[in-house]
């Protein structure tokens, strides 16, 4: 028993990858773009969210759709699942959030309750500004089984924190399709705490907005925790796609496993990937690996990718990471038009070949066929044209 | 199976054919002076030593984009093959199986084998006969049915992918076949599967086939009607099959030195 309690204890080693968070907005100087965590970030398209925009916007509705037994409810700020997740902000942005947002909502499924079909919210922007600014807690309970789905479509400038907090031995799927119109900005930071035993799943899809930057951050409350971090995202000319992941294996016998693919097309399309993986001292026989891949459909584009890996104990069952970024395989498109498959056809085939896996790793049978109707359209816009010239 | 086609108009000809390849420094010429005729109904057996230059006779036919002809002409059936793209030569008739099969991550083989279909014939195949169709196809060639459920070469083993290269031909059955060193890798059981496969392509009437080697070995299952060594980017000499039993004797040594002189 001493030995788990002092497995337990745990020491908060400060990562060289990540800043030490602070709920203080004055905590946060203004970025000026030269710091780590924006230097690949457009700030001067972010409308003023990192500096002092008013974020009391109500341009962004909110429709609610839910199983029967999962509480759907709107909170004040001083709400004791706000923070439950064990949410510090890290940057500006996260901590106006956190003291500014105009909508603060939870959504609790109950301790064993295994959901039949998804929870799902869905965000519609109606206007650029004023900006808006919302705060979400997710809670899984324990042993709980159920999906939920955050949906942010039309055109809004919104800055959002997400929570989720997964029960010990619960398994929570949370799926984000950012499907904006063209000229939404959006960044988002979602933290998620694992319990012990839990299985936690999130899932990034990027397809609108002209901004979009998510920093995706995970840590375990207890050992036997997994998380697994699927993103898919389409990034068309002009457009900036920005993902910022960290898992922070906090406790022993934890796994993760990040996979993130994008397409890009598009004079100045522009995708940022940074996977941040923490092995702290304490999290001993974990397992992690993370990839990232991007397929680069036209000329000027521009895919940063960049994996790291910080590990404070070797005690561990492994670690890894790939990033890999290429363009249309030659060889592939004369296999599959060698066989009589026209050029555009072929580069649809192999477009969809590069996301299915992903996609039917998702496992959100609801969304399987739409996700596929979405990269279609996305191939429609631009590859299909620069095929035909 | 040896007798000319009497319809003249059906061949694939290869006149007086010379193509580059792009390296760092230059374009080095590969063939020099390929002329070759296959009428319908015959096969041809191509053999030569490695560098040669028959890969890239069998490449050049199928318009990869790696190799570029500076003269010559390539027709099917009269039809100027080197005009036409890749995909394009392929609805012409033209086949190619490959020595290296592209693995095509994400893409089901049933799913390529149909679109490659429908691509071929202008119409998507009547789902029922297509499916037990291409169930055949794989069976015959001792692919397991949960074959098609596999991302295209991906992970397939070397025996692998040249037999899924035979059910691709006999599934899209074109008017002529290059089957590029199809024999290399395999162990004599599949070699066999594979030489009935093509077997089964030529027993049709009027198809071609351009059977490239390095070995006289699958000759013994699939008896060519002409030979032809390849040495030094052309046609050195061609005869009947008696050229091969000769070469299986002797091996390439006596024309890589003319070549060379």
């Amino acid at each position: 028993m001493t030995a788990v309690a002092d497995a337990l204890e745990m020491e908060r080693v400060e990562s060289h990858l990540h800043p030490e968070g602070s709920f203080e907005v004055d905590d946060h100087a203004v970025p000026t773009g030269r710091e780590e965590i924006w230097r690949f970030t457009p700030l001067k398209r972010l409308r003023g969210l990192h500096t002092d925009a008013v974020l009391d916007g109500s341009a962004v509705d909110a429709a609610y759709d839910a199983p029967e037994g999962v509480a759907i409810e709107q909170i004040d700020r001083g709400d004791l699942r706000l923070g439950s997740s064990g949410f510090v902000p890290t940057d500006r942005i996260a901590a106006r959030v956190w003291h500014e947002a105009g909508r603060r909502f939870a959504v609790t499924i109950p301790a064993d309750a295994e959901l039949d079909r998804p929870v799902v919210v869905t965000l519609t922007g109606t206007e650029l500004e004023p900006a808006t600014a919302t705060h979400a807690v997710i809670t899984a309970g324990r042993h709980s089984r159920a999906t939920v789905v955050l949906r942010f479509v039309g055109s809004a400038t919104l800055a959002d924190n997400v929570e989720m907090v997964v029960g010990d031995g619960a398994e929570l799927t949370v799926v984000s399709i950012d499907d904006w119109a063209d000229d939404a900005v959006h960044v988002g930071h979602r933290h998620a705490q694992v319990g012990r035993d839990a299985h936690f799943k999130h899932v990034d899809v990027t397809f609108g907005g002209t901004v979009v930057r998510h920093d995706t951050t995970a840590e375990y409350a207890g050992p036997g925790g997994e998380v697994e971090m699927l993103g898919l995202y389409f990034a068309d000319a002009g457009q900036h796609i920005e993902h910022r992941l960290f898992v922070d294996h906090t406790a022993p016998q934890t796994k993760s496993h990040v996979t993130y693919k994008g397409a890009l097309q598009g004079e100045g399309a522009h995708t940022v990937w940074i996977g941040n993986v923490l092995i702290r001292k304490v999290a001993e026989g974990i397992e992690t690996y993370e990839e990232n891949r991007n397929l680069v459909l036209t000329d000027g584009c521009q895919a940063d990718s960049v994996p790291n890996l910080e590990i404070e104990t070797g005690e561990i069952k492994g670690a890894g990471h790939a990033s890999a970024t290429g363009r249309f395989d030659d060889e592939q498109l004369f296999y599959l038009r060698s066989r009589g498959i026209a050029e555009d056809e072929a580069r649809r085939l192999v477009v969809h070949g590069f996301f299915n896996d992903l996609i039917r790793r998702i496992d959100v049978p609801e969304l399987e066929e739409q996700l596929a109707v979405t990269v279609e359209k996305e191939l429609a816009r631009n590859l299909l044209a620069e095929a035909a010239r | 199976m040896s007798t000319p086609s009497t319809d003249s108009g059906r061949r694939l000809e290869i006149q007086d054919l010379h193509v580059t390849v792009k390296t760092d420094h230059e374009d080095k010429e590969i063939l020099k002076g390929v002329t070759l005729t296959i009428n319908a109904g015959e096969t041809h057996a191509i053999m030569g030593p490695n560098g040669s230059g028959k890969s890239t006779l069998a490449y050049s036919i199928a318009g990869h984009p790696k190799y570029t002809v500076t003269s010559g002409s390539v027709t099917l059936d009269g039809q100027d093959v080197l005009a036409m793209t890749v995909d394009q030569r392929a609805r012409a008739g033209l086949f190619l199986a490959m020595q290296y099969p592209v693995e095509v991550p994400g893409v089901s083989v049933s799913n390529f084998l149909r679109t490659a279909k429908t691509a071929l014939d202008g119409e998507a195949p009547k789902l029922r006969t297509w499916v037990k169709d291409v169930n055949t196809a794989l069976e015959q060639l001792n692919l397991d049915p949960t074959f098609g459920t596999r991302s295209v070469n991906e992970g397939f083993s070397g025996g692998e992918k040249k037999r899924h290269e035979i059910a691709q031909l006999e599934l899209l059955n074109p008017k002529f076949a290059v089957l590029d060193e199809t024999d290399s890798g395999l162990d004599i059981d599949a070699l066999k599967i594979v030489a009935e496969g093509v077997n089964r392509f030529r027993g049709q009437d009027g198809k071609g086939v351009l059977l490239i080697t390095h070995y006289t070995r699958i000759l013994r299952y699939i008896e060519p009607d002409f030979v032809h060594v390849f040495v030094a980017g052309r046609v050195a000499e061609s005869g009947g099959s008696e050229l091969a039993e000769e070469l299986e004797a002797h091996g390439y040594d006596k024309y890589v030195k003319a070549a060379s002189v």
